[in-house]
């Protein structure tokens, strides 16, 4: 059956990488009371929990 | 309130929803009987069953409901997590699910049939069927409704697309794909709601500041529980524990057969067990991110100088509480994270959606179907059978969807007649599985008198002007107050009902309660190491929730 840290896994790289690469190319996204660049943040945190997943998938 | 998506926003949601269908694609693959389809061939590995479990209850009408109750009702808010799921869930995985898993039933209706008769399954498959069905709709009503007001999407095209999706891969996969979809969903959700919840918590100035500014009643949960006066909920303590923390929950978390099909789905009876076990480690923590969120946009809302303030009702000018976490998200969203948070939210409507989908096609196919329309045909043409019920499931529930929108007050009453219906069940799910003397006709007999308890109860008080429609009683401070209250009565007459009548009637030979009933013919369970163990994981989790009550007391 299929492991489904696998396509988590994919799922949560491919966000992070597009919230990273919005939060580097256009840090000028707002919101009324945000005051830090989200999407980076989140987007790096994405590619990190992603790649655990993929990382584990590989170990099973 | 109206949100702006851009093309960033777009993709997350694309992206998204590529990737649930391409699960139920791939694991097509692995569905070759209607055991399979409807119950995962019980093949599916602890943390995916655990974390399944938590999702479909996860529908996006709580993640709405508990974030505005947080910001109405404060901390005494996670009451409903820390008192009205965690026990319950402890419960089901220490005792009950040795009967569910170990009796070999294929659903909880199958259950009640080995354990009293063929009337008392047909009772509970029939109210669960309309009752899944029903639920489904309205969280499609929701979401079509909530997508049309904040994005001015067409509610039309919103319910059928939804619908469409959910369709395309609990048809394809099965509960093995509502399963696996669910676990993603749970992590998109809490993913996207927790960065609102740092942010939001940290703009209100942290805790501390919170404390400071909203005081002691909407930051403890218990300290002003002694009288329903004296906390905003309007609810004493008697009817917390009884109404909310017993009947209400163990009903619903220990016969709903929603959630405990997941636990089912589960390859071993030890990892059965420890499903819900293991679910309330992260149960006991969503209230950081649905419910916080809330108390900190109360907090904000008394900042001042335009910085936030709770939405206000177009009609009455009242506070809308239901548009706090909208509120929070077009504050501190910015594109990109604006796709996060509104994906995060149709997951959640469709992992409810889903659990409910893959829930009515087993108890139609297995409860309904094979019991009463066609017993003895080969299992292709059930697995046939299985997967037209996803289509029959999904059309009706668009039907009831639609039929929500000639009702604007559907959602009260399906919840009350929930209520009615579950409250008695856990009665007789008690004394079914814990006492050998409980009868079939004492069981039927139980649930009908507990359900019209329920009914006379509720006809007989008023709350917030619900209710009272055979003369007023009494009169609740809430409604909240007034269903713990209604629940209470109806477990109590189905428990008293149920005894009585079984002392009177015959009681099942001992031989045909072999591994159904406490105590006669235990099921063998295979042994584990000690920190496997469900009663040790019990205790542990069981140690944490009372921790975590005592940090907010």
């Amino acid at each position: 059956m299929l492991d489904l840290r696998k396509p988590a896994g994919f799922f949560f790289l491919l966000l992070g990488l597009l919230l990273a690469g919005a939060g580097v190319l256009n840090s000028g996204y707002s919101a009324p009371l945000l005051d830090v660049n989200l999407n980076l943040y989140f987007g790096i945190f994405c590619i990190c929990f992603g790649g655990v997943f993929l990382w584990l998938s590989r170990k099973a | 309130m109206t949100l702006t998506l851009t093309p960033l926003d777009y993709s997350i949601l694309l992206i998204y929803f590529l990737f649930v269908i391409g699960i139920g694609w791939f694991l097509r693959k692995s569905v070759s009987s209607s055991s399979d389809f409807l119950t995962s061939g019980h093949a599916l590995p602890l943390w995916i069953t655990s974390l399944a479990f938590l999702a479909a209850n996860m529908g996006a009408l709580e993640m709405i409901g508990m974030c505005g109750s947080g910001a109405k009702y404060g901390m005494m808010t996670c009451h409903f997590y820390w008192v009205g799921a965690i026990p319950a869930m402890l419960f089901v995985g220490v005792f009950m699910m040795p009967f569910y898993y170990g009796s070999k039933a294929r659903s909880v209706p199958e259950y009640l049939k080995l354990r009293y008769d063929e009337k008392t399954r047909g009772f509970n498959a029939l109210t669960f069927a309309v009752m899944t069905i029903l639920t489904s709709g309205i969280s499609m009503y929701a979401l079509g409704k909530l997508l049309n007001l904040i994005l001015g999407w067409s509610f039309t095209y919103s319910v059928i697309a939804s619908a469409a999706i959910v369709l395309a891969y609990t048809y394809l996969g099965g509960l093995s794909s509502a399963i696996y979809n669910e676990v993603l969903q749970f992590f998109l959700i809490v993913a996207g709601f927790s960065p609102l919840a740092i942010l939001a918590v940290r703009k209100a100035g942290g805790w501390a500041g919170i404390s400071a500014r909203l005081g002691p009643t909407m930051t403890q949960s218990w300290r002003h529980m002694a009288h329903s006066s004296d906390n905003p909920m309007g609810v004493e303590i008697v009817g917390l524990f009884m109404g909310l923390g017993f009947v209400l929950s163990f009903g619903y978390w220990c016969t709903n057969y929603l959630v405990v099909q997941r636990a089912m789905a589960a390859r071993s009876m030890t990892d059965a067990r420890n499903t819900p076990i293991v679910g309330s480690f992260p149960k006991m923590l969503i209230p950081f991110v649905v419910i916080i969120p809330g108390i900190a946009a109360a907090a904000l809302a008394t900042v001042g100088s335009g910085t936030y303030s709770i939405p206000v009702k177009a009609v009455t000018g009242g506070p809308d509480y239901d548009m706090v976490l909208f509120s929070l998200i077009q504050k501190f969203y910015s594109p990109g994270m604006l796709g996060v948070g509104l994906t995060a939210l149709v997951a959640s409507f469709m992992s409810g959606m889903a659990g409910n989908v893959s829930a009515f096609n087993t108890v139609w196919t297995y409860d309904i179907y094979q019991s009463y329309i066609r017993k003895d045909a080969p299992d292709s043409h059930y697995l046939m059978v299985g997967r037209m019920a996803t289509i029959f499931g999904v059309v009706l529930s668009i039907g009831a969807a639609f039929l929500a929108t000639k009702f604007n007050n559907m959602m009260d009453y399906l919840q009350l007649i929930f209520g009615f219906v579950n409250a008695p069940l856990f009665a007789t799910f008690l004394l079914g599985m814990f006492w050998k003397r409980a009868t079939g006709h004492a069981a039927f007999t139980g649930l009908l008198s507990g359900t019209t308890a329920a009914a006379a109860t509720y006809g007989l008080t008023i709350a917030e002007g619900k209710g009272g429609f055979l003369g007023v009683m009494h009169t609740f401070p809430s409604s909240m107050a007034q269903n713990f209250w209604v629940a209470i009565a109806a477990f109590t007459v189905c428990l008293v009902v149920t005894v009585v009548i079984s002392l009177m009637t015959t009681a099942k030979p001992l031989s045909e309660l072999g591994g159904l009933v406490y105590g006669v013919n235990p099921v063998k369970i295979e042994p584990s190491v000690w920190w496997k163990r469900p009663e040790v994981l019990a205790c542990v989790a069981a140690v944490a929730c009372i921790a975590l009550n005592f940090v907010f007391f």
